[in-house]
């Protein structure tokens, strides 16, 4: 690991300005960073120690309806909130899928949202990563890229994104809290990570500085809580990221669906959402000839970036089974396999 | 530059004075206090050999840096019995023979143990491999590992239930 300066800033402020030095990067948990910087892939000179600042760890309900999340609050809390699992039990499910509970313990809000890609040439420094090294070519392309990605991707760069929370968060509109040297802004998580196109080293919106405080579900995010699931297929059982994921929240009114959301993991850069899907599904009712419909309109798009062309008809079955779950009432509590298509859940039907 | 912690290990206040940033939990209780039960498997927090006890919740001690961390109260595999007296979750890893080369058993032991106090997984031994998939073990001792955390989970709730009656 290159040597690095140690700071810990006191209040927000301080943090921005010394995240805003070149060569600077921000440490929360450091579970994904730690890795990294071992692995000699991050190279920063000095990080910014953002745990100890004061006022970013609560879980707080808004006058209007929102839920604000400080991006400290650690994945396990999170997921693990009675009120929170309530609300938006999709969310909960996709944190209780991912990685161990000992990782779940430490690792936070805001570093789940920036956490890197698990490709293996991005992680081999001896392989050429565009994303890495900007220009160096990607080894990904011919290589071993059965579980990259299927949309979105550009030649130079088929990484995708390992986030299973961002799955229903961008699903339900998710908002992210920044600061940064101009003050506080927010963006639409969907607007949060960037495609590869021709500079896959720029993976988010944010500039040197900007941090990441809070994330913000909207009011009608929570009217979702009656139908939502988060659907994982990985290739062990428990402890492994995602190869295809969906998240669907549906509200059902008199036996239509008023409104549908639907989002995919592990298939790009960035959660994908996908919007002609749910366009398809609003005012109809909850059939498995609409799900189809809706899974094919996800997935028109996509096409494979190698060996991974299995991927795009897992992605519809999922996308079929995730909505079937759905429309069955969410169970009170989350099945001892969080998200598995594997697990023994009244509702399931085979796509 | 030099940085000063005070950390709480196993009950008594221990203080460093850290000449490198890049210094983890990991390495600082082997090398500096010789705390060898906690293991160095992966060293990059997929394997869970060295998950201890930070405040109470088990994290992977590889990816913590230990200047991140003063002030916490730490416990680590040493920190557990009452002197000759197991924890009950190593004794019941004896009696269900929950190891073979024993490399990784104090990192699944003190899983286990913060696993009961997360108390989300109950006696369902379905919940609890799912709640203790962070610790691998090569031997493939898994068998015994859930009867050993079922069994000292229904001792665990039997005490509870004679203090509440």
């Amino acid at each position: 690991m290159k040597p690095f300066d140690y700071v810990r800033p006191a209040t927000v402020t301080e943090a921005v300005a010394a995240g805003a030095h070149p060569g600077a990067v921000y440490l929360a948990a450091g579970t994904n960073l730690l890795d990294l910087m071992k692995g000699n892939i991050s190279r920063p000179d000095r990080l910014v120690d953002v745990t100890h600042l004061e006022g970013l760890d609560g879980i707080e309900r808004l006058a209007d309806g929102s839920l604000r999340i400080g991006a400290l609050v650690s994945n396990a809390d999170l997921a693990h909130d009675a009120g929170f699992a309530r609300s938006y039990p999709a969310v909960a499910e996709a944190l209780l899928s991912g990685a161990s509970a000992q990782l779940r313990n430490a690792a936070t809000v805001g570093g789940n949202l920036l956490q890197r890609t698990r490709c293996a040439y991005f992680y081999d420094t001896a392989s050429r990563c565009n994303k890495r090294d900007a220009g160096s070519g990607c080894d990904a392309r011919d290589g071993e890229n059965r579980g990259h990605a299927v949309l979105g991707w550009s030649e130079n760069c088929i990484a995708t994104h390992p986030s299973d929370f961002c799955v229903p968060l961008v699903a339900l509109d998710a908002i992210v809290e920044i600061e940064g040297s101009n003050g506080r802004r927010e963006i639409a998580l969907e607007a949060l990570h960037r495609l590869p196109g021709d500079a896959p080293e720029r993976e988010s919106a944010l500039e040197p500085g900007d941090l990441i405080v809070a994330v913000r579900l909207p009011p009608v995010a929570s009217g979702f809580a009656a139908h939502a699931r988060y659907l994982k297929v990985r290739e062990r059982t428990s402890y492994a990221f995602a190869m295809v994921s969906a998240a669907a929240a549906l509200r059902i009114e008199s036996g239509k669906i008023a409104e549908a959301r639907l989002a995919l993991g592990g298939v790009a850069a960035k959660p994908w959402r996908a919007r002609a899907a749910e366009d398809v599904l609003k005012g109809v009712a909850p059939t498995a000839d609409a799900f189809q419909e809706a899974a094919w309109r996800a997935l028109t798009d996509a096409k494979p970036s190698g060996d991974n062309a299995f991927k795009i008809e897992l992605a519809r079955r999922i996308v079929v089974r995730a909505l079937t779950l759905a429309t069955a009432v969410t169970p009170a509590r989350l099945p001892a396999l969080p998200a598995s298509p594997f697990a023994s859940t009244s509702g399931a039907i085979h796509a | 530059m030099n940085h000063s912690i005070s950390l709480t290990v196993n009950g008594a206040r221990r203080d460093f004075v850290l000449d490198d940033p890049r210094v983890t939990l990991l390495d600082l209780l082997r090398e500096r206090l010789h705390l060898t039960g906690t293991k160095k498997g992966c060293d990059r927090g997929q394997c869970g050999a060295c998950t201890i006890l930070v405040d109470g919740r088990r994290i992977n001690s590889c990816l913590a840096l230990a200047i991140s961390h003063g002030g916490a109260d730490i416990v680590t595999i040493e920190g557990v019995a009452r002197g000759d007296q197991l924890h009950p979750v190593q004794a019941a890893f004896i009696a269900h023979d929950g190891f073979q080369c024993g490399f990784c058993t104090p990192g699944q032991i003190m899983s286990a143990i913060g696993m009961m106090s997360e108390a989300q997984a109950g006696n369902d031994p379905e919940r609890i491999r799912e709640c203790m998939s962070g610790n691998l073990c090569r031997c493939g001792a898994y068998a015994g590992i859930v009867d050993a955390v079922l069994d000292a989970q229904g001792q665990m709730d039997e005490t509870n239930q004679r203090r509440s009656a």
